[in-house]
């Protein structure tokens, strides 16, 4: 290697050290320790008792029915959520792609549930479901099984379906986002020439479009999927987990902060963890996305 | 011609529902802030279907900034510009140089930093909250503004790092060379050519991240109690603390309050907005 390599490849670790060594030093460390301390019985209240337990801690998450619950509302709000998103935001990506007339007022507008506290957006959705402060009931009366006083939160099913809205509408335009970014990948020439050999508007759509945004499809997905499994802020302040809404880090939450149960907490969040690499994982395999290419 | 110009007045009217769709929460979210405790108790106060108050008051606004509730909201919001302006400043620093090392320099590990930064960003946040908790208390950092700040790291620093690559990337740096050879000092050549042309990746990453620091909600309300505590986990903790019975409405004032700034700013950088998360995570 000659020296000018040598001296660039010094300036570039000098350079990008700092911000590695932070970054590491503050997740590495809760990692390694979490999983340390999924092995031990440890509550915060009670640190001289700390033991060695094994993998008891995950025998115990794994056959308790709660951890399932949490798991199957964890796996229904993601798949839900984002399959919704993905429809939604194709629809939301295509309308700012083709429209002329009010382009950058919708894009703006678009954009802005994204910029709103995730905790902020909860709240309201909440308040306009509720019996007394809010005003979705007056508005859908017309629907049959909708009266003045139907109790969103009273149940699984209802309080999911506000639970996923509230997500929807935040993080949609992300989706819509990364997709329009995939639209403007799309070669205009290829549409043209389809719709000249007589294909149809859903032709067009299938064959040409989304095949050449393919890589937009998967990142956003991706990227949506991992975040919708990670699911907290809507739960806690709508339902705190009520009616079996508890996800998985709801149930970590619980388990760690308002029970000091640590040893249990950190096993619960190992095997979240797990959950989100695998996802990552099949992503990635499953759709051939090298995420790190072309940044070399 | 004609047929584009039908085409695109068909799409005109669907941006109507998904303007009503994006737009009516955020009305409802104002309605509500301008709601007296006795307009949301009683549907006959408002209208339009118990949405908007026939009578408007400032007096949730009043009681979060100088009444019962301001204890709270004030520190807080406080906390929260320190916090996320702090964060956002030493992230945005410490990625540009990494960002220039990867997207200039040829070394080895740059995969290696471009694959932490992913994984790192996947990681489950409720699941790092438990051993910080931990530390954080042991240490002393529990309930402190640096321990706060410290965490905001771990979220922003991967963002910032991969979406001011990707920006990097774009910019011809021959410029730079070609303002050498025309007698410019590398510094000189540095300073009139790559600062303006870096600007707005720099810029657009800080917004970005300035957002997702803003909008943490899980490292806040458990790594503080209320010295530290910010806006979004202090909403959540009105219900206890306002000697109201119904603070819903000072709940909805003070998310109007930390919604006007962030909103201000996607109204004047909406471009470079769009421009950033769209080269940030798909021009993979």
């Amino acid at each position: 290697m000659s020296d000018r390599a040598k001296a660039e490849q010094r300036l570039g670790w000098k350079l990008a050290m700092p911000a590695f060594i932070v970054m590491v030093a503050v997740t590495g460390y809760p990692i390694l320790q979490a999983i340390w301390n999924s092995f031990f019985s440890y509550r915060l209240t009670d640190p001289d008792n700390r033991e060695f337990t094994g993998l008891s801690n995950y025998i115990v998450s794994l056959t308790d029915p709660v951890f399932w619950t949490s798991m199957k509302m964890t796996v229904l709000v993601t798949v839900f959520t984002v399959a919704v998103e993905l429809v939604f935001g194709f629809i939301i990506a295509l309308v700012m792609h083709r429209i002329v007339i009010p382009r950058r007022t919708l894009r703006t507008l678009v954009l802005i549930p994204y910029s709103i506290i995730t905790v902020v957006s909860a709240f309201t959705w909440f308040f306009a479901f509720s019996v007394d402060t809010g005003f979705v009931n007056r508005w859908l009366e017309w629907l049959p099984f909708i009266e003045q006083d139907y109790n969103w939160f009273g149940g699984f099913w209802s309080s999911f379906f506000v639970i996923s809205l509230s997500e929807i509408w935040k993080t949609t335009p992300f989706m819509s986002l990364l997709l329009l970014a995939g639209l403007a990948q799309v070669d205009g020439s290829m549409e043209e020439a389809a719709k000249v050999d007589g294909a149809s508007w859903w032709q067009v759509l299938v064959k040409v479009i989304l095949p050449n945004m393919k890589a937009a499809v998967m990142v956003a997905l991706l990227f949506r999927t991992l975040d919708a499994f990670r699911i907290f802020d809507n739960i806690f302040i709508m339902t705190g987990g009520a009616n079996d809404t508890t996800s998985l880090s709801v149930l970590i939450y619980r388990q760690t902060i308002d029970r000091t149960e640590i040893g249990l907490g950190s096993a619960l969040s190992v095997i979240l963890f797990l959950c989100v690499l695998g996802i990552a994982a099949l992503f990635v395999k499953g759709f051939k996305v090298d995420l790190a290419q072309g940044r070399n | 011609m004609a047929q584009n110009a039908k085409g695109t007045g068909l799409w005109s009217l669907l941006a109507v529902p998904i303007m009503l769709w994006t737009i009516v929460p955020l009305l409802f979210m104002v309605a509500l802030s301008l709601k007296s405790a006795d307009t949301l108790a009683d549907p006959d106060q408002n209208i339009l279907g118990n949405f908007w108050p026939k009578d408007p008051t400032w007096e949730n606004y009043e009681l979060i900034f100088t009444g019962g509730a301001s204890d709270l909201f004030t520190p807080a919001l406080r906390n929260s510009l320190i916090v996320c302006l702090l964060s956002t400043l030493i992230s945005v620093v410490l990625a540009m140089f990494c960002a220039y090392a990867i997207s200039r320099l040829e070394f080895k590990g740059k995969r290696l930093i471009l694959t932490t930064a992913l994984a790192v960003s996947f990681f489950p946040v409720v699941a790092m909250v438990t051993p910080l908790f931990d530390v954080w208390r042991q240490i002393g950092l529990f309930d402190t503004i640096p321990g706060l700040i410290i965490p905001y790291l771990a979220l922003t620093l991967p963002l910032s790092i991969w979406t001011m690559s990707a920006f990097f990337q774009q910019i011809p740096w021959e410029m730079e060379q070609a303002a050498q050879v025309d007698g410019a000092s590398s510094w000189q050549a540095f300073r009139k050519v790559i600062v303006p042309l870096a600007a707005p990746g720099v810029f657009t990453t800080a917004i970005i991240t300035f957002f997702t620091a803003w909008n943490d909600f899980v490292f806040a309300i458990s790594l503080t109690s209320d010295r530290a505590r910010t806006v979004p986990a202090a909403l959540a903790f009105f219900t206890g603390a306002s000697q109201f019975e119904q603070p819903t409405g000072a709940i909805m004032a003070a998310a109007v309050v930390v919604t006007i700034p962030v909103v201000i700013l996607v109204l004047f950088f909406q471009r470079r907005i769009v421009a950033g998360l769209t080269s940030g995570a798909v021009k993979g």
